[in-house]
C-alpha cells in the first residue's frame, strides 16, 4: 500500500522533472555554447544588464534587479514586451507603454500624462517641472500596472486553464470506465496524489471533498508559478512565487478558507482550552488567538523565502563568471547552476507539497470532530 | 575588514540547518535500519521535515540579504 503510494509520488515528481528538466537543460547549454563560442553573446544571454555597465559591477543589485518585478519582460538581447502601465489618479485612469518611460537610448525619461510620471527604481512616481519627485502627489497614485510578474501569472493560469480543461472534458467524453489517456494520464496521478497524500489523511475521509478545489487550485497555481520561474527565458523568467504580495494573497486565501470552515469545537480550543484550569485557560487565549494568525504567515513567508533563495543563488553562481572577468570562471559557476538548477526543480515541486499539506492540515484541525468527548465524561 | 556583517548571520543560519538536516537524516536512517519496511513512509516524511529546516535557514538568509540592502 505504502509502497505504491510512494511509487505515484515519485511517478508525478520524475515526470514533471522529466518535462521541465529538458528546458532547464536547454537554456543552460544555451549558455556553455555560447560561452565556447563567442563570451560576450553568453554574458547578454545571462546576464543582460550586467554586460552593458562595463565599470563596476555591483552583484547585489544585478540580482535584485533580476528577482524583482519589472514593466518590461526581457526576451533577448535589446528586446523586450513593453508591458501597459495602468495608473488611476484624481484625473481618472491613464493607460500607456512603459517604452515612454524610456528615449531611444535606453535612458530614463519623463513621460508627459495627465500628471509628469517617472520610474524611480522600478516604482512610477508624479514630478515637478524640475523633474524632481513629488511624494505628495505620489502617494496619491494607484498603480495597477500589468508588471512582468502579473503577465506571467496571466501566462501560468493560461496554461493551468488549458491542461486542466482539456484532461477534464476528456474525462466528460468518456467518463471514468476507460484508462486515462493523452493529457490526462499526466493528471490522474498528480491529482490523486493530492487527495490521496494530503487531502484525506489530514481532513479525513468525510469532509475532503469540499474542499479538493481549493486544495488541487493552490496546488497547481503554486506547482505551474514555481516551474515558470525556473525558465530562464520568455515564457518563464519572472519570480512570481518569489513575491511576497502572490504568496500573501495566497495565505490571505487560506486564511479565510480555514477560519470560515472552521467548527465550534476549533474556536472552543482557541478561546477557552477544554480540559484545563481556569487560569490556564485565560493564558493559553492569546497564545492560541496569536497561532491564528501565525499559521498563514509562515505559510506565505516559507514559499516566498525559499524560491527567493533559490533564484539567489542560480543568480549569484552566474555573477561568479562577471566578479572574475574570466570565461573559465564559468567552468564552476554553470555545473554549479545546472546542479542547483535540479535542486530547485525538487524545491518547487516540494513547496506547493508543503504548502498544500499544510493547509490541508490547518482544515483538518478547523473541521476536527469532537473527539474528547469520551475522555472528558471520564474525568468527570 | 571588508565584506558585511549579514555574511555571519547567513552563515550562523547554515550551521543551525546542517545540524538540523544531519539530525533528521540521522533519524531516518536509524529508523529505517530498524523497520525496513517502513522506508518509504520515512523517506517521505522525512524529505518533509527537510524542507521545513531548509525555509528557517532560508528565512535568516533573506533578512541577512535584507538587512545587508
Amino acid at each position: 500500500m505504502y509502497l505504491n503510494r510512494f511509487k505515484s509520488l515519485l511517478v508525478v515528481s520524475l515526470s514533471l522533472v522529466a518535462i521541465l528538466f529538458s528546458t532547464v537543460v536547454m537554456a543552460n547549454e544555451n549558455v556553455v555554447v555560447a560561452d565556447t563560442n563567442k563570451v560576450a553573446a553568453a554574458t547578454e544571454a545571462a546576464v543582460p544588464h550586467a554586460a552593458k555597465e562595463e565599470g563596476e559591477f555591483n552583484v547585489t543589485e544585478t540580482i535584485l534587479e533580476h528577482i524583482k518585478d519589472d514593466h518590461s519582460w526581457h526576451l533577448w538581447g535589446h528586446t523586450s514586451i513593453y508591458l501597459p502601465v495602468i495608473l488611476h489618479t484624481s484625473k481618472g485612469f491613464e493607460v500607456f507603454s512603459s517604452e515612454k518611460f524610456m528615449n531611444e537610448h535606453h535612458e530614463p525619461v519623463v513621460y508627459h500624462g495627465n500628471f509628469d510620471y517617472k520610474l524611480v527604481e522600478g516604482k512610477t512616481k508624479v514630478v515637478n517641472a524640475a523633474g524632481e519627485v513629488d511624494e505628495e502627489a505620489s502617494k496619491q497614485l494607484l498603480d495597477i500596472s500589468i508588471t512582468k510578474n502579473v503577465a506571467s501569472l496571466f501566462v501560468s493560469v493560461l496554461i493551468i486553464l488549458i491542461v486542466i480543461l482539456s484532461a477534464a472534458n476528456a474525462y466528460k467524453k468518456t467518463g471514468v470506465t476507460t484508462a486515462p489517456k493523452g493529457i490526462q494520464s499526466l493528471m490522474e496521478p498528480i491529482v490523486l496524489f493530492v487527495r490521496d497524500e494530503l487531502a484525506i489523511p489530514n481532513i479525513g475521509k468525510k469532509k475532503y471533498a469540499k474542499f479538493m478545489p481549493f486544495l488541487l487550485t493552490v496546488f497547481f497555481l503554486i506547482l505551474t508559478n514555481n516551474f515558470l520561474g525556473l525558465i530562464p527565458f520568455f515564457p518563464g523568467g519572472a519570480n512570481v512565487s518569489g513575491n511576497i504580495a502572490f504568496t500573501m494573497m495566497l495565505a490571505v486565501c487560506v486564511f479565510i478558507v480555514v477560519n470560515l470552515s472552521a467548527n465550534k469545537n476549533y474556536w472552543e480550543h482557541i478561546f477557552w482550552m477544554p480540559g484545563m484550569h481556569w487560569s490556564m485557560k485565560l493564558f493559553l487565549a492569546p497564545i492560541e488567538l496569536i497561532g491564528v494568525f501565525t499559521k498563514p504567515i509562515s505559510l506565505m513567508i516559507r514559499l516566498f523565502a525559499n524560491i527567493t533563495a533559490g533564484h539567489i543563488l542560480v543568480l549569484s553562481l552566474i555573477c561568479i563568471i562577471f566578479i572574475f572577468k574570466t570565461v573559465f570562471a564559468s567552468a564552476i559557476a554553470v555545473p554549479f547552476a545546472v546542479f542547483i538548477g535540479v535542486i530547485e526543480l525538487l524545491v518547487a515541486f516540494l513547496q506547493a507539497y508543503i504548502f498544500t499539506m499544510l493547509t490541508a492540515m490547518y482544515i483538518g484541525m478547523a473541521n476536527e470532530e469532537h473527539h474528547h468527548e469520551h475522555a472528558d465524561a471520564a474525568h468527570h | 575588514m571588508v565584506g558585511s556583517i549579514a555574511a555571519i548571520g547567513a552563515g550562523l543560519a547554515a550551521i543551525g540547518a546542517g545540524i538540523g538536516i544531519g539530525q533528521i537524516g540521522k533519524g531516518a536512517v536509524e529508523g529505517i535500519s530498524r523497520q525496513p519496511e517502513a522506508a518509504n513512509d520515512i523517506r517521505s516524511s522525512m524529505i518533509v521535515a527537510a524542507a521545513f529546516v531548509e525555509a528557517v535557514a532560508l528565512f535568516a538568509v533573506v533578512v541577512a540579504l535584507l538587512g545587508n540592502g
